[in-house]
């Protein structure tokens, strides 16, 4: 790490009245005083952006009171509407999660031909627009869809019911774990594994004593963003749900239908909840992150 | 590789071929795996929009783009996603220059500021924003009284865009800065270069890649992007309605008193789509590039 010229600048002996020296000064002077400009003018662009909404939302959440809070927190459909993300979140994110890996595997260790293809359906999700992944559910679950005879036959429920909910959203989480992980491994090798098997070890005790801990903050890194996706996803799941107040309505939902109901005060209230955690979910993604960082090096 | 050998030596000849790597059949049941994972999940969905838009050819996109708005949406969002990519390409390389150069107290909390929308759900960060903008609020009063509506207008579209895509450019541009050799930069300076001059002609040329990848990313979120929009946009037809609001509409048209349904929504949604993701990939494309430089 070296220094930034300016300051070393600075710290030039004072008093000598010799030319040089007091134009580096004033130099380093005008140096200082535009990086803190720049400062400046960054944390006023996320104050605008981020913080002064944040500065809101939390205002109109609080200045209901906690009689508004309480009463919010006991209505049956705002409890259904967090069980319910909850559930999608914690299923979107297992199934992602163990398949992420899979992928992760097969990208950082495989060589087959189209495997740029695979590679390039991996991001696929990042590009798609939410409202897109809803309307392919529809395609193929919804009336006239691929699969709809099949599973109208087995009586199974598919849109406008949780599965198809669950499916956007794993839709959606994709990419997080896979892009996480496969950097890893890559950065890696593959001598700790040989040394186990070469040791006598099965590939599954290989797996889960040297590769798994090798991944894991790079994997608890995706997990996180995973299931910050998986929370706030509202386009996808808003087309599949069908709204049903109660039944398929999950807490980013809820808070859409509580302002177009005039509900303010409880679309704020749940609102300001969700970004609370999603601030909790943000300390674990810069933890893992950092980790995950640290272990690559 | 000496692995290798001493395990085929250990196993014996007949192993030879399935021992030095994870064994053929382990192997195949990993690529089985992911195959069927991402064929079920990703490939099936995509061939259902393209067999449901274009199985009667043309047909479904010609109604879907001359339905009521559909033009004046598509324009919107190319408008707004444009604005966006442009502003936060720059405000994005501003945020990390400040992170990756300056040293000053609260960087990390700054770091993690940036970082908050990617866990904010979309949709709260438009109620976020209507808390802050709205018309009912001190602020938002504030900006309509001197003519400047911002939700339920253009702004706040942009607002939300810009809020959703903060963390691209940043994210993209500070690890290739942390990585840039300092040496060119105080060359630069020592042969009298100023701050400005040494950004334009040193520090920006090595960026130019990731600055590009960052906003184009930005670009494709922002022609997708739906919760946050839906939020502040009042979604008015030839108005404030984007593309992804019209598509949603477009779906189920009984309840919005248009017309159409699912197959016309799937002929324009492959379109956008189709240009979201080659966006992805020339972005994959600038991002390898550079990493790949410095592994060789």
């Amino acid at each position: 790490m070296s220094a930034p010229v300016p300051e070393q600048a600075q710290v030039a002996p004072t008093g000598n009245r010799a030319t040089p020296t007091r134009r580096r000064s004033a130099h380093a002077r005008r140096a200082r005083l535009v990086r803190a400009l720049l400062v400046a003018l960054a944390l006023a662009y996320v104050l605008v952006l981020v913080l002064l909404p944040l500065a809101g939302i939390t205002y109109y959440a609080l200045k209901s009171g906690l009689g508004t809070i309480g009463e919010t927190f006991s209505q049956p459909d705002v409890l259904h509407a967090f069980y319910l993300t909850a559930v999608i979140m914690v299923v979107a994110v297992v199934v992602t999660g163990t398949f992420g890996i899979i992928v992760a595997l097969v990208l950082a260790r495989d060589r087959f031909p189209g495997k740029l293809l695979v590679s390039a359906l991996v991001d696929l999700p990042l590009a798609v627009s939410p409202v897109i992944v809803g309307l392919m559910a529809v395609l193929l679950f919804g009336r006239g869809g691929w699969f709809e005879p099949f599973f109208a036959a087995q009586g199974i429920q598919i849109i406008f019911a949780l599965p198809s909910m669950i499916l956007v959203t794993i839709f959606i989480s994709i990419p997080f774990v896979i892009r996480e992980v496969a950097p890893v491994l890559e950065e890696l090798g593959m001598e700790e594994e040989q040394a186990a098997w070469t040791l006598g070890a099965s590939k599954l005790q290989t797996f889960f004593r040297v590769t798994l801990p090798n991944i894991r903050w790079g994997l608890l890194y995706g997990m996180a963003l995973s299931s910050a996706r998986a929370i706030g996803e509202v386009g996808a799941v808003l087309v599949v749900s069908g709204l049903l107040q109660g039944r398929t309505e999950t807490a980013t939902l809820y808070v859409f239908r509580a302002f177009e109901q005039y509900q303010d005060d409880q679309g704020y209230i749940v609102a300001l909840t969700l970004a609370a955690f999603s601030i909790l979910l943000l300390i674990g993604i810069e933890t893992f992150k950092r980790k995950s960082l640290k272990a690559a090096n | 590789m000496a692995g290798t050998a001493a395990q085929t030596l250990q196993r014996g000849p007949l192993s030879r071929r399935a021992g030095s790597r994870p064994g053929a059949l382990g192997r195949w049941s990993l690529r089985g795996g992911a195959f069927l994972y991402l064929g079920l999940f990703v490939l099936l969905p995509v061939a259902a929009i393209l067999e449901r838009g274009f199985g009667n050819g043309l047909t479904n996109l010609t109604e879907a783009l001359t339905s009521f708005g559909a033009w004046n949406a598509i324009r919107l969002t190319m408008t707004m996603a444009l604005l966006t990519a442009i502003i936060n390409g720059a405000f994005g390389t501003l945020l990390a220059y400040v992170l990756v150069r300056i040293r000053f107290p609260g960087r990390e909390l700054l770091s993690a500021v940036v970082d908050l929308p990617f866990a904010i759900p979309s949709l709260v960060a438009g109620v976020m924003l209507v808390a802050l903008y709205g018309p009912s609020s001190v602020v938002g009063g504030w900006f309509e009284d001197h003519g400047l509506q911002i939700i339920f207008a253009p702004p706040g579209i942009l607002l939300a865009l810009l809020f959703v895509t903060l963390p691209l450019v940043v994210r993209s541009v500070q690890p290739v800065l942390a990585e840039l050799d300092r040496e060119e930069e105080e060359a630069a300076h020592t042969l009298g270069a100023g701050g400005w001059t040494t950004f334009r002609k040193v520090v920006f040329p090595a960026l130019r890649p990731a600055i590009a990848a960052g906003a184009l990313l930005a670009f494709s979120r922002s022609l997708g992007e739906f919760g946050a929009v839906v939020f502040v946009a009042g979604n008015i037809p030839n108005e404030t309605l984007t593309a992804p609001v019209f598509i949603t509409q477009l779906i189920n048209p009984s309840n919005y008193g248009g017309t159409g349904g699912p197959d016309q929504a799937a002929a324009v949604s492959a379109l956008l789509f189709g240009f979201a993701f080659a966006l992805v990939l020339v972005t994959e494309k600038l991002v390898s590039r550079p990493s790949e430089g410095h592994s060789a």
